[in-house]
């Protein structure tokens, strides 16, 4: 029995995209706390620590997304752990994102010139009052854009979790599309939701980017 | 005691040896102008100072605080005010929260306290109208000013100035000049790297000529600068005044 592909279709599919929206927006959460910890321990001038944020990174960035993602969801339970398809999509894309956010923001870190670490040195200020006050508000400017430009990677990459069965919108366009034999409607409706997801997000950067340049 | 007592300070980057046996006593409203060629270790000796670059030999004393010996450097820093040549003002903030951050953060001063203490610092680089100016939207020789004012808020027992005028159009030298004469008639100890030789002889008590990471002659500025001992100094002398 094959279904039309009409309104009610089209409503499961923007429905779907709440479970991507979700899934990115834990994974950057996550992942934010993760790669802020690591573009620290980058810069910080403690070789020891420089050395294990730098293996961490090249190790997420040396391997396939989607090799992780079936790492952390068939072999964790190979391992008697059984991990459900959510917490295992967002385990690998919190580490995932750890990872790049990390060397986005270690690059914005160090290009904020070093005579601002030194005129905050001078005046007393604290490391960590010289990180918060002076280096990552300059920095944060500089990162916006390749931030915002990884985001929008991450919502389209978040579709590879669609291969450990769980449902957000591509594996939902797979559901819809075995009910009706509709490929081109039906992908074509999946691909225009990840557009306004997208698009949305470059709107928005480019404002707040604006707005932090009226406001320094 | 001296304000700042600098003992025998050796001082290399890898092979090279860039502080070799350095010593100098500071006293307090003395004024000593840093003479000597580019690369003879001029901005290493007051970066010393303030524990911006450590030492592997020999003592620094600021006011009791012995900066080679481990005191905080957080604290120390509190009481030794440094202006760069690139002025270095935090762009993200404006004029006013340049001056107040360090208060803020590190002294804990209250906020009215701070903004006051601001305006008038402010004020006396003569840059009062422009408290709320960002940065960028500043002269070089305003910026420098208020790099200076930044400093000086935290009224610090001593000041090093690292050639600040030296990145500035020559109609703005002499705006930065003036606070730093404004400066000395206040009595203000201060270590400055220069090459205006007319300012060093009118302002400095005493002139302080480094030659190859050494301190290679040093005495009264008017008399040093006019009648110098060592062949080195004269060189030095024909070389940046003719
Ligand atoms: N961080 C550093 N690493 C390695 N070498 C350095 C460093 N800083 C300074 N030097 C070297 O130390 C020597 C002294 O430098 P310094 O900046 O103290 O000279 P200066 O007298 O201030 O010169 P200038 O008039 O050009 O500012 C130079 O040869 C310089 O190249
Ligand atoms: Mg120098």
């Amino acid at each position: 029995m094959i279904r039309e592909f009409g309104p009610d279709e089209i409503a499961y599919l923007v429905f779907a995209a709440r479970w991507t929206i979700l899934l990115t927006a834990a994974s950057l959460v996550f992942g934010s706390i993760i790669g802020l910890a690591l573009a620290i321990l980058r810069i910080m001038p403690f070789r020891p620590a420089n050395l294990l944020a730098l293996a961490y990174v090249n190790l997420i960035q040396g391997t396939p997304l989607l090799g992780q993602l079936f790492v952390f969801f068939f072999g964790l339970s190979i391992l008697g752990l059984d991990v459900g398809a959510w917490p295992a999509a967002v385990t690998a894309f919190s580490l995932y994102a750890g990872a790049f956010l990390a060397e986005i923001w270690r690059g914005s870190l160090q290009s904020v010139p070093k005579t601002q670490w030194e005129a905050s040195a001078s005046l007393a200020l604290t490391y960590v009052q010289r990180l918060r006050y002076v280096i990552v508000p300059q920095a944060l400017r500089i990162s916006l854009p390749p931030t915002v430009g990884f985001v929008v990677q991450l919502v389209k990459n978040t579709s590879l979790a669609a291969l450990i069965g769980f449902v957000e919108l591509t594996r939902a366009g797979q559901i819809i599309n075995a009910a009706t034999y509709a490929p081109l409607k039906v992908y074509l409706t999946v691909a225009a939701i990840y557009f306004v997801i997208c698009f949305s997000l470059s709107m928005a950067s480019q404002r707040l980017e604006r707005k932090l340049h009226v406001a320094r | 005691m001296s304000l700042v007592e600098i003992a025998n300070i050796h001082k290399h980057f890898g092979d090279l040896h860039v502080l070799n046996d350095v010593s100098l006593s500071v006293e307090p409203s003395e004024i000593v102008a840093i003479i000597g060629r580019s690369g003879s270790g001029k901005s290493t000796l007051l970066r010393c100072i303030n524990g911006l670059e450590p030492v592997q030999k020999g003592r620094i004393v600021v006011d009791g605080m012995d900066v080679t010996g481990g005191v905080d450097l957080n604290l120390l820093r509190q009481h030794v005010g440094m202006v760069f040549q690139s002025y270095n003002l935090f762009p993200h903030l404006t004029v006013e929260r340049n001056v107040t951050l360090a208060l803020k953060v590190v002294r804990n001063t209250p906020k009215a306290e701070a903004k006051a203490i601001a305006a008038e610092m402010v004020a006396r680089v003569g840059l009062a109208e422009k408290l709320q100016a960002y940065p960028d939207e500043l002269s070089g020789g305003q910026q420098q000013r208020v790099a200076i004012a930044r400093s000086l808020a935290m009224q610090p027992k001593v000041m090093l100035f690292d050639e600040i005028t030296s990145a500035l159009d020559p109609e703005l030298v002499g705006e930065v000049l003036r606070v730093l004469e404004d400066l000395a008639a206040g009595g203000m100890t201060m270590l400055l790297v220069t090459h205006e030789m007319n300012f060093a002889k009118s302002v400095a008590t005493r002139v302080a000529f480094m030659h190859e990471g050494r301190l290679h002659e040093t005495g009264p500025a008017r008399q040093t600068l006019e009648d110098p001992q060592t062949p080195e100094l004269r060189s030095f002398l024909n070389a940046v005044l003719h």
